[in-house]
């Protein structure tokens, strides 16, 4: 993977309370510098799951070092693939209720296109990558969520794709 | 004593995170780790899952690579969904 250094400003955290939208965004303006455009994306619970039943929880598990690893290296190749000026990456772990933020990615760029791009891609690569175990549970009790084909080719896009500037 | 972790569905099944383990002496590896593991905690198989990765002490390995007694050994499923 592409790993050569960046100019860009890149933030990689996990979260155990809940995100911060506003304030991370602010944090993010004041750090990149010079920027054009901005992108953010938030991850949301939903109250249903696949099935259709209302959803209580939802429950991150991670790996005590491993997880932070892994957000950390998507959002420093995500940096070093897109012409960007500066990346956040925020990622939940623990219990959420419907409607918390999982993840927020916010990308600052020169202009519009390597923003969408590089937010894009971010979350391609956290569904698959990112070292996290779901969980739901409702009146149905409690189930693991499985990786899913869809999240697998969204990610593979990435593989063919050139890097939008 | 190796610490051992369980990841995902698997901590449901071994029904704890982790434990700590005296590995037998004729444990020196990944591969065989996975299948005495997998044997002696009633995991009836599906440690053997070529999708369930190893890391030793926070890195992803191959089977087989060289486990210790002062190891901290993960079983990782696949991660994501949702």
């Amino acid at each position: 993977m592409n790993d050569i250094p960046t100019g860009a400003v890149v933030c990689a955290e996990l979260a155990f309370t809940s995100i911060e939208s506003a304030a991370r965004l602010q944090e993010l303006r004041q750090r990149a510098m010079g920027y054009g455009a901005l992108v953010s994306f938030e991850g949301v619970v939903r109250p249903v799951t696949k099935q259709g039943e209302p959803l209580d929880r939802l429950i991150l598990d991670h790996h005590p070092r491993m997880t932070v690893s892994s957000l950390e290296r998507i959002a420093r190749e995500g940096a070093a693939r897109f012409d960007i000026c500066a990346l956040s990456v925020v990622h939940r772990a623990g219990a959420m209720a419907p409607g918390e933020i999982i993840v927020l990615v916010a990308v600052a760029s020169d202009h519009r296109r390597a923003a969408f791009q590089c937010a894009d891609y971010l979350m391609d690569r956290l569904k698959t990558e990112a070292v996290f175990w779901k969980r739901e549970q409702g009146p149905f009790g409690e189930r693991w969520i499985e990786p899913t084909q869809r999240d697998t080719e969204d990610r593979e896009r990435w593989n063919e794709e050139k890097t939008g500037h | 004593m190796a610490r051992i972790l369980y990841f995902g569905k698997l901590s449901s099944i071994f029904g704890e995170m982790s434990e700590t383990a005296d590995l037998p002496a004729s444990i020196s590896d990944t591969a065989a780790l996975r299948t005495w593991i997998d044997q002696t905690r009633g995991f009836d198989g599906v440690l053997l899952h070529p999708s369930v990765r190893i890391a030793v002490n926070n890195e992803i390995v191959p089977d087989p690579s060289p486990v210790s007694d002062t190891d901290e050994i993960a079983f990782m499923p696949p991660v994501g969904g949702g």
